[in-house]
């Protein structure tokens, strides 16, 4: 369009001539600008496109890694359970019952299932395939029921791991027997076991419910989950009313001078801080100088509330701030105090967004890991949680510490436990959108 | 500029206590009041009393200082945090900046109507018995829907409202919303009603059924009205005040300010010259 200079437009110029000039000037830097549009389009497009791929390709990695653990293997085992072997003096003491051998119990019942094997590798070999959980189970019931002495009782326990691994097809007979820790003698046992139908398939309960263990088997995410509810419940309890006063006070009361402008800046800095300085934090202060427990969801949720707080500040006063003053003159001509016009219409109206700021922010805190590191939750815990004071772990902690664990059948259970997360963040994004859109009101 | 103090003889249909306001105790008196944002000076020394039962409009170009003037007088420039007001503004001999009048009891006397219509995103009935809640003015739900009945007539809006009214107060057209907004000013019983614009977003039936409920308003309350339409002026007001450049440039009976204007200024922006 250079050609278009001021020398164009002289006077002696009609105007008509001009306007088809300038017509002209348009039509011809139509096609560029056309085309422009369409390349910003593209760009658009390919962006979002390699997004897709990028999640796509993240999601069907720890789903299908993730998926065998939904299910596991265990072996029928008729047990008797003699009297000799766990109370012989027959006076039901829970001390003798809890001290008992099982383990002889439930590893000769298996050595009975094949009768002739002899070889002290072979009775081994064959032993281990039950896992080591089995003998604890059974004491278990014992204790629960010792009305049970005596008697001969079918129970389904576990298998080891390793065995677990082989049912699912990690293992096969492709694989060297020197390169995998499955021998080709357990490989046919299980196999025949198998076809008779003493070993099943089922829905791994165990997952769900237990709390984590050496035992892959036996390693469950809900004493993670629970730890991380505690936790949650505490960082929510804290920082959502400390928050939520803050931004209120900032945005409706405090003067506007040069403190209210320092403080104001130091929460959006306080936002970008790494979390693991707020670990050292609560290491300091809430560990070592107010001896609060270590481990405990209790400090875990101090810290996060620490690092969740600024979020939610900052998104409580968008929100405020994002109420129509028509509202607040309305309040205010009618006489209502600053408190009551706070109180009544403007903390309503802002709730939606302050709502999502505070979940936006749990999520957040419910993926953190650095600071719980530092105030020791990053324990091996296998008893679940009662309270907020017990030692406990939470789920990404969890992760962390599957994915560094040398069995192989902790692989699965990483990604499993990467879903059981991840469909926890889904649940509380999810919620955000449903409390937004319930308690939007349009003005 | 002063009060300037008409002689010309008032029309028949003028309320006959207008003829002798001098005598009477004005409402509000403000005098020498000078308003500031921040450095810049929005209103000077203005002198202008405002007299019970009659509609004082106040008229003049953009930006002349007539809304600044109108929120001194329930205060609501406090809520502008770079707002001085230095003079007098008296309410019944009471100065409202001083300690003696709360700023909230100053506002449930002093009642306000904006321009844009802004009921509460709550039901019809919470937006009028709001008030009367607030101030403990009703006791029991009896009283207060009294109020609200009430209120609501007086507002010219109980009719087309009656079966709705816990529906919510935003889903009304805008002329309806602008009465609601009346009918909740009027459910705390104030004494002045302050009117800011209060027609401007409105379409002209809208506007004609405001003006004619601002006359029966007249009757019970003080109203002061800010004011674009020089029609609207003429129609609705007793006392007209025509503010130039943050200055009162000149005020008295409507009658006599839209015919034989004193001050040249008046003269051209009743005649359309500017503004």
């Amino acid at each position: 369009m250079t050609d278009i200079g001021m020398n164009d437009l002289i006077p002696t110029q009609t105007s008509r001539q001009r306007g088809v000039k300038a017509s002209e000037a348009v039509r011809r830097g139509l096609k560029r600008r056309y085309a422009a549009e369409a390349r910003f389009k593209a760009y658009g497009m390919i962006a979002i496109g390699l997004a897709l791929a990028a999640i796509l390709t993240l999601f069907t990695t720890i789903i299908s890694s993730g998926l065998p653990t939904f299910t596991e293997t265990k072996i029928q085992l008729t047990v008797h359970l003699d009297e000799q072997v766990i109370d012989p003096s027959g006076e039901r003491n829970p001390e003798t019952l809890a001290r008992a051998n099982y383990r002889k119990l439930v590893l000769d019942t298996m050595t009975d299932l094949f009768p002739d094997v002899t070889g002290r590798t072979d009775k081994r070999d064959l032993r281990g395939m039950l896992s080591r959980g089995a003998s604890y189970q059974l004491q278990q019931a014992v204790i629960a029921d010792p009305s049970l002495i005596g008697e001969t009782v079918s129970f389904d326990f576990p298998v080891a791991s390793v065995m677990d691994l082989y049912s699912k097809g990690i293992f096969d007979r492709s694989v060297p027997e020197s390169d995998r820790p499955v021998s080709d003698k357990q490989m046919v046992w299980f196999d025949e076991l198998r076809d008779k139908g003493v070993i099943f398939t089922t829905f791994n309960t165990t997952f769900f419910t237990n709390a984590d263990s050496r035992e892959p088997e036996l390693a469950g995410i809900w004493g993670a989950a629970v730890g991380s509810l505690l936790t949650m419940f505490v960082t929510l309890m804290l920082s959502f009313p400390i928050g939520v006063s803050a931004a209120v006070y900032l945005e409706e009361f405090a003067p506007k001078n040069r403190l209210t402008q320092i403080i104001e800046v130091n929460i959006n800095n306080l936002a970008a801080v790494p979390s693991i300085v707020f670990g050292l934090l609560g290491l300091a202060v809430f560990i070592n100088f107010f001896g609060l427990p270590r481990s405990a969801p209790l400090v875990g949720g101090m810290v996060l509330a620490l690092m969740t707080l600024p979020t939610i500040i900052i998104a409580s006063r968008a929100a405020l701030k994002a109420v129509p003053p028509s509202i607040r003159e309305a309040a205010m001509g009618l006489g209502a105090s600053r408190m009551q016009v706070v109180s009544h219409h403007v903390l309503p109206l802002a709730m939606p967004g302050i709502l999502t700021g505070t979940i936006i922010g749990m999520a957040q805190a419910l993926g953190e890991t650095a600071p719980l590191l530092m105030i020791g939750m990053v324990a091996f815990i296998v008893d679940i949680p009662g309270s907020i004071t017990d030692p406990a772990t939470v789920l990404p902690v969890q992760v962390y510490l599957w994915a560094d664990s040398p069995e192989r059948a902790f692989v699965a259970r990483t990604s499993a436990a990467i879903m059981v997360l991840l469909s926890f963040l889904i649940m509380m994004n999810a919620l955000a959108v449903i409390l937004r859109k319930k308690f939007e009101r349009r003005w | 500029m002063g009060d300037v103090t008409n002689s010309i003889a008032e029309e028949a249909k003028a309320p006959p206590h207008a003829l002798a306001k001098d005598e009477r105790e004005p409402k509000f008196v403000t005098e020498g009041v000078n308003v500031f944002y921040g450095e810049k000076q929005a209103l000077f020394d203005v002198n202008l009393n405002i007299f019970e039962n009659e509609v004082t409009a106040l008229i003049g170009p953009s930006g002349c200082g007539k809304s600044t003037y109108l929120r001194t007088l329930n205060r609501m420039n406090d809520t502008i945090d770079i707002c001085r007001v230095n003079g007098r503004v008296e309410l019944d001999g009471t100065d409202v900046y001083s300690n003696v009048i709360d700023v909230v009891h100053l506002r449930a006397r002093v009642g306000m109507v904006f321009q844009k219509p802004n009921p509460f995103p709550k039901s019809i009935y919470d937006n009028v018995a709001y008030g009367p809640r607030i101030h403990g003015i009703a006791a029991g739900q009896q009283e207060v829907d009294a109020i609200v009945e009430e209120s609501l007539q007086r507002a010219g809006l109980w009719k087309e409202v009656k079966d709705r009214l816990h529906e919510a107060g935003t889903g009304l057209s805008g002329g309806q919303q602008q009465r609601l907004c009346i009918a909740r000013a009027i459910a705390v019983q104030p004494e002045v009603i302050l009117m800011d614009e209060p027609c401007s977003a409105l379409d002209p039936i809208a506007t004609a059924r405001i003006e004619e409920l601002i006359d029966e308003l007249r009757q019970n309350f003080t109203i002061v009205i800010v004011t674009h339409s020089m029609q609207q002026a003429a129609r609705v007001s007793q006392r007209t005040a025509f503010f130039h450049m943050g200055y009162l440039v000149e005020v008295g009976n409507t009658e006599k300010i839209f015919t034989t204007p004193n001050d040249q200024r008046t003269k051209d922006y009743i005649t359309g010259r500017f503004g």
